[in-house]
C-alpha cells in the first residue's frame, strides 16, 4: 500500500484558500497530485477511496492532549489515545508532560516516539520546561527540541516564580520553541474543586476565581513585553475566562506573539452543567459562568482565539465515581471535538467551516512550528481528514476508542461525521459500515 | 445569550447566541431520598410536620410497628452527637433495626470508596441510607450508586435538610402555633437572621433555601472571611448585611451558627474581634431584640458565639431545636420507607 487516491471529494484547505471538488492522491506518505474531479495522471494502480459527497481536508491537530504513558496505561495509552484521536478525524496530537515520571528527559521524549508505542497517528511530545515540573531547575531545551519536542510548558503545575517563567520564556526563545502556560496561581485555588461563585456558594464547594487564571496570564504578558527582544511566543492553554481573553487580544493589539487556543468544553458548557456534583463536569481551569462562556464564543468568532484544542485527560472510571472534591480535573475530548465545533461553531453560530477546520489544523500546525501539516498542497504529509459534514450523530461514550469514558458530552447529538482519518498516507481511523 | 460582537466588524449583523441547554437533575432518583430540602415542596413539607406530630403522640407500642424489623444503616464519616442520636431513636422508635457504620471503626479506614461501602451496606440488608460526610455532594453519589433511600445528615459545607426541618417545627410552635400546613406566606413578614460561618454551614444553605419559600426574609451577617458578598446571589429572599446589630433589630428569629475550626482551611479569624462584633449576650439581646427566638443547630460553644445568659435563658429554643429533631427524623424515616420507588421522582 503505497498509493491512495480519494476520489469525487469537496476538499476545504483554509491555509492553501481552496474550497473546490478535488481529487487528492497520496504516495508514500506525502500528497502527491491534487487534481480536478477525474483528472488525475498519475493515480495508476492506487488504491481508491470514494468520497463522493465528502469533504476532505487537511487532518486535524489537537495541540493539547493527556496521553498518560508513560506510567498511567490504565487511563490511556498512546496506542489508545491516538486511536481515539484518529476517530476524531485528528492526525497529530501534541501531549503534555504531565506522565508519571515527567516528560523532561529525551529519553522519555523519544520513548514516546518509539515505534513500540503504537501511535496510529502522530505523536508531538511537549516537553517540560522544569525538571519534574517543580518549577526551579530549566531542562536542556535544545536536547529536549533535538529528541522530537514541539513546546516547552509545565502543564497543570504552572510556573509561578516570576524569575523561572522569565528564563523559561527566553530560553525556548533561543531554541525556538513556543512556551504554553497552563494559567493558575495554585496559590490561590487550594482546596478548589470548581468556579468560584454563586453556584460553587450554592453547592458547598471551594471555588477558582477569574483572577486565579487571568493574574498569570497578565504577569506572563508582562513578562514577554519585557522580553520584547527575545521574540518569546507565549501560548496559553485552555483560556477559560473573558479577563484572560481581553489581556489576550490586548497582547496581540500591542503586537506581542501571545497566543491562546479555547477548548470545546470552555465555549459550550457553564457551571451549571456541573449540576448535582458531576465529576464529568470537573475538570482544571473549571467551567465558568455564563459570560465567561460567550465570551469564549465571542472570542472565537471574531478571531482572537488561534486554536481549539480539546485537553483530553482521560480518567478510569473508579477515579471519577468518588466524591467531586476528591475526583481529579479533566475530561476526554478527541472524539467530540469535531462534532461539537461543526453542530455549535458552524450550523449553530455560522462560523464558516474553512474558519473551524483552520481552528483546528492550520493554526495549530502553525503554532507549534509543524511544517508540512495542517495544509494539503504536493509534498505535504498526506494527513487527511474525510467527513460528512451534515451527518448528524450521537455520541456514545461507552462506544469510543479511548480507555476512558469521563465525558459530559455522552448522549449529545454531533455534526459531522468522520469517514476516514489518513496518517502520512495510511488509513488511521476507516468508520464501521452502517 | 449574547450578541455577536460587533466592534472588530461593524458590519456583521448582531444576531442572538444560543447556547445549549443545561439538562434537569434526575436526582432524588429514589422518591423517599432527602437529599435537598429542595426535594420537598410545600405540600411535601406540610405532610412531614404533620407526621412528625403524629408520631410524636403516637403510642410507642404502636409507633414500633410501623417499620418494624426494617434495616437502616447510618453512615457517618464524621462525627456526630444530635443527629446521629436523634437519627437513631427515631428509627429505632419506628421499629426499625439500626446499625452504624462510623469511618473510624470500619473498612473506610482501609481505603474502601463510598461506591463500594454503599454496595456493601444494601447487600447486606439495608433499606436506607443515612449518611453524614464531610464531602459536600457526598449523599448524591451514594444514592446515585445505590438507588437506595439516602437521608442527607450533613454533606460537608452543603446541607443538611433535617436540621431545616427542624428549625422549621421549631419556628412554627413559636411564631405560628398550630400551623402545620404551610403555605408561600406562613412566614411573611418573619426576618431570620443567620450569623457566624456562613461560608461553611449546611445548616444555613438548607435554612436559605427553605425559609424564602414560605415568605420569609433571610439574613446572612458575619465578617467577610466567614461569609463572602456572592451569598447574596445564592437566592431570592437572601441579602447579606454586616452590622450584626442592624441585623438583630429586624429580626423576630436570630439562629447563631459556630465557627467551623475544622473547615477554616488555613483561614485566620480573630476570635476576640469577632466577640465584639457577633456574639449575642445578654445585654444586645436587651437592647435589639428581647422577643426575637434564639436558634442554634449545635454544638454551641458558651462564651464564643453566644453567652450563657442567652442560651440558657427564655427566648432558646435550642434543647426544642433538640426535641423536634427526634419527632422530623421519625417522619422522614417514615416517609423514605414507605414512599414506593415507583412513585416516581421530584416532589
Amino acid at each position: 500500500m503505497t498509493a491512495l487516491l480519494i476520489r469525487g471529494g469537496h476538499l476545504i484547505d483554509p491555509s492553501a484558500g481552496v474550497d473546490a471538488p478535488k481529487d487528492i492522491l497520496l504516495k508514500d506518505g506525502r500528497v502527491a497530485e491534487i487534481s480536478s474531479p477525474g483528472k488525475s495522471k498519475l493515480a495508476n494502480g492506487a488504491e481508491v477511496l470514494d468520497a463522493s459527497g465528502l469533504t476532505v481536508a487537511p487532518g486535524l491537530i489537537d495541540m493539547h492532549v493527556h496521553l498518560r504513558e508513560p506510567g498511567q496505561g490504565y487511563k490511556e495509552t498512546i496506542a489508545s489515545g491516538t486511536a481515539a484521536a484518529a476517530a476524531g478525524g485528528f492526525t497529530a496530537v501534541a501531549a503534555m508532560p504531565n506522565t508519571a515520571p515527567v516528560n523532561d528527559s529525551t529519553e522519555i521524549t523519544r520513548w514516546m516516539l518509539s515505534p513500540e508505542r503504537g501511535a496510529v497517528v502522530r505523536v508531538f511530545p511537549i516537553a517540560a520546561a522544569t525538571r519534574g515540573m517543580k518549577g526551579e531547575t530549566l531542562n536542556d531545551f535544545a536536547a529536549l527540541k533535538a529528541a522530537g519536542a514541539v513546546a516547552i510548558s509545565d502543564d497543570g503545575k504552572p510556573i509561578l516564580k516570576d524569575s523561572v517563567m522569565r528564563e523559561t520564556l527566553v530560553a525556548a526563545a533561543r531554541v525556538g520553541l513556543s512556551v504554553i502556560q497552563h494559567a493558575e496561581d495554585t496559590r490561590m485555588t487550594v482546596g478548589a474543586s470548581m468556579n468560584a461563585g454563586p453556584m460553587a456558594f450554592k453547592l458547598g464547594l471551594r471555588g477558582m476565581s477569574n483572577e486565579a487564571e487571568s493574574s498569570i496570564v497578565e504577569r506572563d504578558i508582562r513578562l514577554v513585553t519585557e522580553l520584547r527582544d527575545a521574540r518569546s511566543h507565549l501560548h496559553v492553554a485552555h483560556v477559560s475566562t473573558a479577563a484572560a481573553i481581553a489581556a489576550v487580544r490586548q497582547a496581540r493589539r500591542n503586537g506581542l506573539r501571545v497566543t491562546c487556543e479555547v477548548a470545546p468544553h470552555h465555549f459550550l458548557l457553564t457551571e451549571e452543567h456541573v449540576g448535582m456534583y458531576n465529576t464529568h463536569a470537573k475538570m482544571c481551569p473549571p467551567l465558568r459562568s455564563a459570560a465567561d462562556r460567550d465570551a469564549m464564543i465571542e472570542a472565537i468568532l471574531d478571531g482572537v482565539v488561534d486554536a481549539i484544542a480539546t485537553d483530553h485527560a482521560p480518567h478510569a472510571v473508579h477515579e471519577k465515581e468518588i466524591e467531586f472534591e476528591r475526583a481529579p480535573n479533566g475530561i476526554t475530548g478527541l472524539e467530540t471535538a469535531l462534532g461539537l465545533s461543526l453542530r455549535w461553531l458552524h450550523k449553530e453560530w455560522k462560523l464558516p467551516l474553512g474558519r473551524v477546520l483552520s481552528l483546528l489544523s492550520a493554526q495549530p500546525a502553525a503554532l507549534l512550528g509543524m511544517k508540512g501539516r495542517g495544509a494539503l498542497t504536493v509534498g505535504s504529509f498526506g494527513d487527511v481528514v474525510v467527513f460528512d459534514p451534515k451527518a448528524e450523530w450521537t455520541y456514545r461514550a461507552a462506544e469510543g476508542k479511548s480507555k476512558s469514558r469521563n465525558t459530559p458530552f455522552d448522549g449529545w447529538t454531533m455534526q459531522g461525521k468522520v469517514q476516514w482519518t489518513i496518517s502520512e498516507g495510511r488509513i488511521a481511523y476507516a468508520a464501521p459500515r452502517s | 445569550m449574547l450578541r455577536r460582537r460587533t466592534r472588530m466588524n461593524p458590519t456583521a449583523v448582531r444576531r442572538p447566541i444560543q447556547p445549549p441547554p443545561v439538562v434537569a437533575s434526575p436526582f432524588p432518583f429514589h422518591p423517599g431520598s432527602l437529599l435537598s430540602i429542595e426535594d420537598l415542596s410545600l405540600q411535601g413539607l406540610s405532610h412531614i410536620l404533620s407526621r412528625a406530630s403524629a408520631l410524636e403522640s403516637m403510642d410507642p407500642l404502636e409507633r414500633a410497628r410501623i417499620l418494624a424489623k426494617r434495616r437502616i444503616a447510618l453512615l457517618f464519616y464524621e462525627s456526630s452527637t444530635r443527629t446521629r442520636t436523634s437519627f437513631e431513636l427515631a428509627a429505632k422508635g419506628l421499629g426499625a433495626d439500626t446499625t452504624l457504620v462510623s469511618s473510624l471503626s470500619s473498612s473506610i479506614e482501609k481505603g474502601e470508596s463510598l461506591k463500594d461501602t454503599g454496595l456493601t451496606l444494601r447487600a447486606l440488608g439495608a433499606e436506607a441510607i443515612i449518611l453524614r460526610h464531610a464531602s459536600s455532594g457526598a449523599p448524591w453519589l451514594l444514592e446515585a450508586e445505590t438507588r437506595l433511600p439516602i437521608l442527607n445528615a450533613g454533606d460537608g459545607m452543603h446541607e443538611h435538610p433535617t436540621q431545616a426541618l427542624l428549625d422549621l417545627r421549631t419556628m412554627l410552635q413559636d411564631l405560628r402555633p398550630g400551623v402545620e400546613t404551610i403555605t408561600p406566606e406562613t412566614f411573611a413578614g418573619i426576618t431570620v437572621t443567620v450569623v457566624g460561618d456562613i461560608l461553611h454551614s449546611r445548616v444555613a444553605r438548607s435554612n436559605m433555601l427553605l425559609l424564602p419559600k414560605l415568605g420569609a426574609r433571610v439574613i446572612f451577617c458575619g465578617p467577610r472571611e466567614l461569609l463572602p458578598e456572592m451569598a447574596a446571589q445564592a437566592g431570592p429572599g437572601v441579602s447579606v448585611e454586616r452590622d450584626f446589630e442592624a441585623a438583630l433589630k429586624q429580626s423576630q428569629v436570630v439562629m447563631m451558627l459556630r465557627i467551623q475550626a475544622e473547615r477554616l482551611a488555613g483561614l485566620q479569624v480573630d476570635l476576640d474581634e469577632y466577640k465584639v462584633r457577633y456574639q449575642l449576650n445578654g445585654e444586645r439581646q436587651a437592647r435589639l431584640a428581647p422577643e426575637a427566638l434564639v436558634l442554634h443547630p449545635g454544638p454551641i460553644i458558651r462564651g464564643l458565639e453566644l453567652t450563657a445568659d442567652v442560651a440558657d435563658g427564655p427566648r432558646s429554643a435550642i434543647l426544642q431545636q433538640i426535641r423536634n429533631g427526634v419527632a422530623i427524623r421519625m417522619a422522614v424515616v417514615e416517609r423514605a420507607l414507605l414512599t414506593a420507588a415507583n412513585e416516581g421522582g421530584r416532589a
